[in-house]
């Protein structure tokens, strides 16, 4: 980009910016531009680098190398306060309001220098008036919707007359006709001047709404495009990488009845920020491996706990098991039935902290390994089954009397997937199996899988990690926003349209994007 | 430059234990200063404190009459507090099973039968395990804080209690005292040794501490327990029903809270009177904590302070201390006791806000 004499220096301007945590690299060199009266679309799977990005921005993080420019001037920004001072506003994707209080409490709260509340009542009023967000500052936060609510954080940061507005995820709580609102508001926002930087990934939004992108893969800007000369598929295949293609499939699996049968299954979300799940249908066959892919926080753990038996369905028979209706039974229920789950939380859901493996291991396996009797725990059998674990899966601690707390989060993650695949389930749900396990530790666990399929189970994998469910399953599906798309076989699927279901593209024929791309 | 309270990294197992014994320590330092200041010799208050009732047969089992049921309501209380069940409201259930055992004795004032003080034991039970049921079903069913709801029970137990022996059960040849009949010899419990109120309960007390300990520790229902106070999430994940835990734990706690007041009323006591204890269910949560939550635990913890009440009350004997500072020294125990907890846990670090490079 080659700016001429008279171009006005960007408003903000990140170079070469680094941020290393243990063992991760979550921003490598990031550069990127946001002018004045933009809208920035900062785009990226979780687990991209944006969050951190945008904490680095509102000084929330300190960058380890890198230079940040704001209107072509060198400035550290030591915390958030500095930045607003700057004149740097925040909407951050999960709200932090009080529940008990006013409209008007809470920004107020929010303001480093408040005036007084009649004032600022009267201020607020303008501001949502002025930008069509209609908020009551009397109202108390816990009688608003979750727009509502939304509209509380950006009229907070409004008020502070902000030349550059960072948005985290904003839709992801809002019904389609209050995304239409807040893009009209932002349109404008930047029609005024202030510029804007939109973080989401979905693909659509930022083709409607900004000119220009940087999509963010592995803590690296991966490109720059214009979304308006992009189509969704190509921003996908950039976002999740074309490199995935070269990951060995594993041999067609011999399938045989159905073992898991999901029909209809609706869930209403358990909080403000969770995930409905609508209608939800499939099935998984004796000796098959079904995959579901999905950004996080789509409803993979609401799903999760839905097949688990943690949140019953509706209906007795949104869930079978071998034929059997389980959706009204609970999780011991269903373990009976032959259906056992790997939760995608090790500490505190899988596996308690503070007990030893011993007790890890009649967790869940008290029924299905005869670990009771009588009411009371046969102690010799609950720690020959931790040791069967420990030795199966090579779980590297000092003992089975050791606390799982005391565990690696691999090794931990070995042991909660070994106790599940040993109970022999017919059924297994597993959530992000191999998730902060090492390459090793890895293949181990897939291979476990692949075996277990082998020997007639169904198995049922949630993950984020593409590469792994592409290796894994014979059949694909993708969760987005609780609306799970059909399976269909992983072989006739390409990146792109696994990229456009992630992103929330339903229905679109990929092939004009194919000719978009060409342009 | 500010404080910064920051978990540790790995506790050492050896202090969770050991920091009881460090906080009875430092209270009896704290105490000494206490005694001090109020103008008492130190040394020989703490002796008659802590020493002398230890000397006599008789002290030896005033000891154990006053631990027992403190040992019984903290066990009960214990297996709530590990499931996160907070029922602070023991007085009141053990009220109200010294009104049900109480009642069902001066019904059967007659009868002179072996099965008379079982059955008020039984009632004794129900009366607790009914008053903590209202905690129980307002928390399942309206996720109602059971630690108001047991704790305002406490104060309606109490008022009931004097309702009763102030009216329907107040002895008609009582020249108007407020308390009832005394009670049947049948429906007293047997005495222990001779010449001192020592009675059976301390066995069943022991039996239920021993139980206690096989329940929480060996059986599926006290694993239960353990997880869902741990990590809820586990416990959803396992299948372990929370509220099945409440009903179960609250009952527990009343049910043992309701058998110690029967044994106050069929022991030492006699008959219903306005007050049957003199906050035996509050300090049994300072001796389920003290000790751990541990049944073994609970038990040292309920003779310690079952020495502290004799011990005050000697002390008031033999050197004028007021009754007060029984009190004041009790709630010191606990103080430390929490306070040497969160250290263990955490550490108060001296912190300058992080700057980074330009």
């Amino acid at each position: 980009m080659d700016l001429g004499e008279s171009a006005p220096a960007p408003r903000l301007s990140l170079r070469g910016i680094v941020k290393r945590f243990p063992g991760v690299v979550a921003n490598d060199a990031v550069s990127l531009d946001v002018r004045q009266g933009e809208i920035h679309g900062l785009i990226g799977e979780n687990g991209a680098g944006k969050s951190t990005l945008v904490k680095i921005i509102d000084g929330v993080l300190q960058p380890d190398e890198g230079e940040i420019l704001w209107q072509g001037r060198p400035v550290t920004i030591p915390d958030p306060r500095a930045a607003r001072r700057l004149g740097i506003g925040m909407v951050f994707q999960h709200f932090s309001l009080f529940e008990a209080m006013s409209v008007v409490e809470n920004v107020a709260l929010g303001l480093d220098d408040p005036p007084p509340r009649n004032r600022l009542a009267a201020e607020i009023r303008d501001v949502a008036a002025d930008y069509g967000l209609p908020l009551d500052p009397a109202r108390d936060v816990h009688t608003l919707s979750v727009g509502e609510r939304q509209r509380i954080e950006i009229v907070r940061a409004l008020l502070q007359k902000p030349r550059l507005l960072i948005m985290d995820e904003p839709t992801s709580v809002l019904t389609p006709q209050e995304v239409e609102r807040l893009f009209a508001t932002l349109r404008r926002l930047a029609g005024e001047g202030c510029s804007i930087l939109y973080i989401s990934h979905k693909l659509q939004e930022i083709t409607a709404l900004c000119e220009r992108a940087t999509i963010l893969r592995g803590g690296k800007v991966v490109a720059a495009c214009d979304p308006r000369r992009e189509t969704a598929g190509s921003m996908a295949q950039m976002m999740i990488g074309a490199e995935l293609r070269t990951v060995a499939r594993r041999s067609g699996a011999v399938v045989g009845a159905p073992r898991l049968v999901v029909e209809g299954l609706d869930l209403p979300a358990s909080d403000p920020h969770g995930v409905a799940l609508k209608g939800i249908g499939f099935e998984v066959r004796a000796g098959e491996i079904v995959g579901i892919a999905g950004v996080a926080g789509n409803g993979q753990g609401e799903l999760e706990q839905a097949l688990a038996g943690e949140r019953p369905a509706a209906r007795p028979e949104a869930i079978r098991i071998d034929g059997r209706p389980a959706g009204r039974l609970g999780p011991d229920e269903r373990r009976a039935a032959g259906l056992c789950c790997v939760p995608e939380e090790r500490n505190g859901h899988g596996a308690v902290p503070g007990f030893t493996l011993v007790e890890n291991g009649i967790l869940s396996a008290h029924h299905r390994r005869g670990l009771v009797g009588g009411g009371l725990i046969r102690l010799r059998k609950a720690r020959a089954f931790a040791a069967e674990i420990v030795s199966a899966f090579d779980v590297r601690t000092p003992g089975v009397d050791a606390a799982a707390s005391s565990l690696s989060g691999g090794n931990l993650q070995k042991f909660v997937v070994g106790r599940e695949i040993l109970q022999g389930p017919g059924v297994l749900v597993v959530s992000q199996p191999t998730w902060g396990v090492d390459a090793g530790a890895a293949a181990a666990i897939h291979a476990a899988l692949i075996r277990l399929a082998g020997e007639g189970a169904a198995i049922l994998v949630i993950s984020q990690d593409l590469d792994e469910l592409l290796m894994l399953s014979d059949r694909l599906a993708v969760i987005n926003g609780g609306v799970l798309s059909p399976p269909r076989p992983t072989d006739a699927m390409s990146v792109e349209e696994i990229g456009l279901l992630m992103g929330g593209v339903h229905g679109v024929d990929p092939a004009p994007a194919e000719a978009a791309h060409g342009v | 430059m500010a404080f910064r309270i920051e978990p540790r990294r790995a506790p050492p197992a050896s202090l969770f234990y050991l920091t009881p014994v460090l906080a009875v320590a430092v209270t009896v330092v704290l105490g000494a200063l206490l005694f001090a200041a109020l103008g008492y010799a130190p040394g020989a208050t703490l002796y008659h404190f802590f020493v002398s009732p230890l000397t006599t047969v008789n002290g030896l089992a005033e000891l154990v009459l006053k631990a027992t049921p403190l040992a019984m309501i903290g066990v009960g209380l214990a297996a709530g507090f590990r499931a996160n069940v907070w029922n602070i409201g023991a007085e009141g259930q053990l009220t109200l099973g010294a009104i049900a055992g109480g009642m069902t004795a001066l019904e059967l004032i007659d009868v002179d039968a072996p099965w008379v003080l079982p059955l008020m034991a039984l009632a004794g039970v129900a009366g607790g395990m009914a008053w903590a049921a209202i905690p129980a079903f307002l928390k399942v069913r309206f996720d109602v804080s059971e630690i108001l709801t047991s704790l305002m029970l406490t104060y309606v137990a109490g008022l009931l209690l004097a309702l009763l022996v102030h009216g329907p059960l107040k002895d008609p040849t009582g020249y108007g005292f407020p308390q009832s009949a005394m009670f049947a010899p049948s429906a007293n419990l047997p005495m222990l040794v001779n010449g001192t109120r020592l009675n059976a309960g301390a066995l069943v007390g022991l039996a239920v501490v021993l139980g206690a300990w096989l329940v929480l520790a060996r059986t599926i229902v006290g694993f239960q327990i353990r997880v869902v106070g741990e990590a809820p999430a586990a416990a959803r994940y396992a299948g372990f029903s929370a509220p099945r835990i409440v009903w179960l734990t609250l009952l527990a706690g009343g049910g043992l809270a309701g058998l110690a007041g029967v044994f106050e009323v069929a022991g030492p006591i006699g008959q219903l009177v306005p007050s049957i204890s003199p906050g035996y269910g509050f300090t049994a949560i300072i001796v389920a904590f003290l000790g751990r939550l541990h049944p073994v635990g609970i038990l040292l913890a309920a003779l310690l302070m079952a020495l502290s009440y004799i011990g005050g009350e000697n002390a008031q004997v033999a050197v004028n201390l007021p009754r007060a500072a029984t009190g004041v020294f009790q709630g010191l125990l606990l103080f430390v006791l929490l306070a040497s907890d969160f250290l263990v846990r955490y550490r108060i670090r001296l912190a300058r806000p992080a700057r980074a490079a330009p």
